[in-house]
């Protein structure tokens, strides 16, 4: 028995895992080793299989094909519930903690066998005893909707703890934490399979991740094992390639020099605005974006950044301040957003910027579908000018669809995002508001996009660019703005900026 | 002055017990659409179970001449009511609200067809319990004449109250609503959960149908009901789902339906009409106060249609 959760790391194995869906093999011949206390990576594309080999272990689906071995031994999995008999766990990509109830509520109703009546003086007890023997150190008592997503994610480990499992498939772990958030919790994911406590399976794509933490990797390629082996033997160029084949990557252009007097395009003064709650306000004193650069506002989410992009999208009305295009007042009309070529990609696009159930033509054609090539308002709409127009765009920003009459909720997330890019990027572009343009996408999409704002930039566009991925801010920025509490608090050109530093004002150590 | 002529006083005495008398049903119906609610869905059908529940009642306390066989039989024919709007809802595709909308109509309805035989014949009331015994005023015997219903709702709130949070079931109900994506992942059914809370919802809300024809007003007519279900659905809203709430709410509605009645008894002749209208209006300026463009509704269940 170990110290930290009374429970032993179990050594996992897969052999010949076969998963097939009528005629398509989502996942081929698979064997993977996960020995007991181990920190092993599973890398792999969007739909490579990752999610299907995992689910398959997880007894959620019945393998077409191949058997799974825990501590050596022979197990047959039908259902989730067998697998946590045998002490696996998984911790999900969305979260499947329930958002008004405590952290204590939530742990306690995901055990097996809750009493009828909860003795809470009792279970506090316990879950305090449990607690101090946990790495973890997380405020029980508030309602989970109010945790920070880095707690979120520690509480959804400690939960799979709690209920007394010792081995982990953590579904991408760090796509919603801050760089901080996410070192924290995987170095102390790693320091339980050090102590023999624990066996991970991580699923990522995330490079540095994998190397930083992980012992094996494990790479899958439409339904394949493409490769597998100690991390340290493996540099980020191997494992690219096991992982993406040969395809080819956008490379980001070269940032074309900044220019310190360009017009300020968009500027924002004194302006104030509640936030969703109601009770705090978002205040933003002073901000200019100037023609061709980045201005990227970093912040672990909750701390203002949607309010903010939703007062200059003009969903949310403010209560004083101002915000100026070109100098002229902005509010986000869309007659104003014409003339002062104002795009706006907001996150989640399918949520925020798609008709989710019109056709990717007509969602493509949103900002022009009403007016002729001259600019002047069109009183019959032409179906075939949109087809034409949304064409030459899916071509051109390589929107994978099946045709242009689909809907375009059945895209994945990354051709959503390419069609939204294509709508908002097509034409003059002077300011560019974008926010976590690439959460949750694949390799080759997230180096597209970045590739495509990086050229919007280039050819002059003033971009502001909220993000809660560090990397991509670091990547793209010319400036780095840290939100916290709804104000602006601190400012780096890119030069200085260090992830320390923006790290420590993100968490509010200043 | 004799000791019957107590003047002005009459009128806050004649809205507490007005309070007392007629938010008895709005506490019933409120307390089953908050648990219906906070599992995730929404049953608008319990103006109709309201409906049907006030004529089985009184239906049965005529036959057997029992009013606690009537409430009885008003619970399960709610109970009925609810689980067909949770069995129906369960099916993909299917609007909770429309559903809600349609057996609204079904059950006054239904409730107007059987009920026809049993508008002229008397049935024996529920029994009150008489608080007001110590004082020589009728007002205040009157307005202190408790019905037993009364005093279980409120002993009702409190339970719900209180196994919200600290029993398996308050906390499965909280999970379902909250996240269906959590309770499958907790090996819960969703649908399972939601179709009990609906018959429990509706199953209170015949109780609530039960007291408006055993004991105020007190008869069965087609007008009994005058859209309290649906008042009732607002107020846990305004409530904000939760059952303390609920019960403090259905008094203030309560106490709002007592103002006209009250404003009549003490001799006031102009405009006390407007007054009946007092619930409604009350309705409205709650609905607009509490609502607003920028901000979420605190304490909503994740999984509600009209929050999502």
């Amino acid at each position: 028995m170990s110290v930290i959760t009374g429970n032993k790391a179990v050594g996992v194995e897969t052999i010949g895992m076969t998963m097939r869906f009528g005629a398509l093999t989502a996942l081929g011949d698979v064997s993977v080793n996960v020995p007991a206390g181990s920190f092993h990576a599973l890398l792999g594309e969007n739909g490579a299989g990752k999610s299907t080999l995992v689910k398959c272990m997880m007894g959620f689906y019945r393998p077409t094909a191949g058997d799974m071995l825990v501590d050596g031994r022979e197990v047959a999995i039908a259902s989730p519930r067998d697998a946590s008999a045998l002490g696996l766990g998984m911790v999900y990509q969305h979260f499947t903690l329930v958002p008004s109830l405590t952290g204590a509520e939530n742990l306690v109703i995901s055990r097996e066998k809750v009493p009828g009546v909860i003795d809470w003086r009792k279970e506090r007890g316990d879950l305090a005893v449990f607690m101090d023997r946990m790495p973890f150190k997380l405020p029980l008592d508030v309602k989970v909707a109010e945790l920070a997503a880095g707690e979120k994610q520690k509480l959804e480990i400690i939960k799979q703890l709690y209920l007394g499992r010792s081995f982990l498939v953590l579904d991408e772990p760090t796509s919603v934490l801050t760089p901080v958030e996410a070192q924290e919790v995987l170095g102390l994911v790693r320091d339980m399979t050090r102590a023999g406590d624990l066996t991970v399976l991580m699923i990522s794509h995330k490079f540095h991740e994998v190397t930083a933490f992980a012992d094996d990797v494990s790479v899958l390629r439409k339904g394949k094992l493409t490769g597998t082996g100690r991390v340290t033997d493996l540099d980020h160029k191997r494992m690219a390639a096991m992982m993406i084949g040969d395809q080819p990557i956008a490379v980001l252009d070269s940032r074309a020099a900044p220019k310190p007097d360009a017009e300020i395009v968009l500027k924002v003064r004194s302006l104030k605005a509640p936030d969703r709650t109601g009770l705090k306000s978002i205040r933003i004193e002073d901000l200019g974006v100037r023609s061709g650069e980045i201005v990227g506002i970093a912040g672990i989410s909750g701390n203002g950044q949607k309010e903010f992009l939703e007062v200059l999208a003009g969903q949310r009305p403010r209560d004083t301040g101002e915000v100026m295009v070109r100098g002229t007042p902005y509010a986000a009309t869309r007659a104003e957003a014409r003339t002062l070529n104002v795009r706006l990609i907001p996150e989640e696009p399918l949520k925020n910027a798609c008709a989710p159930k019109m056709t990717v033509a007509e969602n493509i054609s949103f900002r022009t579908f009403d007016i002729d090539s001259n600019g002047k308002p069109v009183s019959w709409i032409s179906a075939g000018a949109i087809k034409a127009f949304s064409a030459r765009l899916v071509e051109q920003f390589k929107v994978k669809t099946a045709s242009l009459a689909s809907p375009i909720a059945s895209l994945s997330g990354g051709n959503v995002q390419r069609a939204v890019l294509a709508r908002e990027l097509t034409g003059e572009v002077d300011l560019l508001i974008v926010s976590n343009p690439c959460f949750g996408l694949d390799f080759s999409a997230v180096a597209e996009i970045r590739a495509r704002i990086m050229k919007a930039r280039n050819a002059g566009a003033a971009v502001l660019l909220m993000s809660e991925d560090l990397d991509e801010l670091l990547e793209l920025s010319d400036r780095i703005f840290v939100m916290l509490d709804g104000a602006l608090v601190y400012e780096t050109p890119i030069a200085q900026a260090s992830v320390q530093t923006i790290g420590e004002h993100m968490a509010g150590h200043h | 002055m004799d000791a019957t002529e107590i003047g002005l006083w009459g009128v806050p005495l004649a809205i507490l017990g007005g309070a007392i008398r007629v938010s008895t049903p709005f506490i019933f119906v409120s307390l089953g659409e908050a648990i219906t609610e906070r599992s995730g869905r929404i049953n608008l059908g319990l103006e109709g179970t309201l409906v049907f529940g006030a004529m089985t009642a009184y239906a049965v306390a005529v036959m057997t001449n029992s009013p606690w066989l009537g409430l009885l039989a008003a619970s399960a024919a709610g109970l009925c009511f609810g689980l067909f709007h949770g069995w129906i809802c369960k099916f993909p595709k299917v609007n909770d609200i429309a559903i809600g909308i349609a057996l609204m109509l079904f059950g006054s309805g239904l409730a107007f067809f059987f009920g026809k035989p049993f508008i002229k014949p008397k049935a024996p009331n529920l029994p009150a319990i008489p608080f007001g015994a110590w004082s020589d005023i009728p007002q205040v015997q009157a307005a202190l004449d408790v019905n037993v219903l009364f005093l279980i709702g409120a002993a009702l709130s409190l339970v719900l109250w209180w196994a919200f949070r600290n029993t398996r079931a308050g906390l499965i109900v909280r999970v379902v609503g909250d996240s269906s994506d959590a309770a499958r992942a907790m090996g819960l059914n969703p649908n399972t959960v939601r179709l009990v809370a609906t018959g429990v919802g509706g199953a209170l809300a015949g109780i609530g149908g039960a007291y408006l024809s055993l004991y105020y007003p007190g008869s069965w007519t087609e007008r009994i009901s005058s859209g309290q279900g649906l008042m009732a659905v607002a107020l846990v809203i305004f409530a904000r789902w939760n059952p303390l709430g609920c019960f403090a709410a259905a008094l203030l509605f309560g106490g709002a339906g007592a103002l006209g009645p009250a404003l009549q008894s003490v001799g006031v002749t102009q405009g006390y009409y407007l007054f009946y209208a007092a619930p409604y209006i009350l309705t409205l300026i709650i609905m607009v106060a509490t609502s607003s463009p920028t901000r979420s509704l605190a304490g909503a269940p994740g999984e509600l249609s009209i929050t999502k």
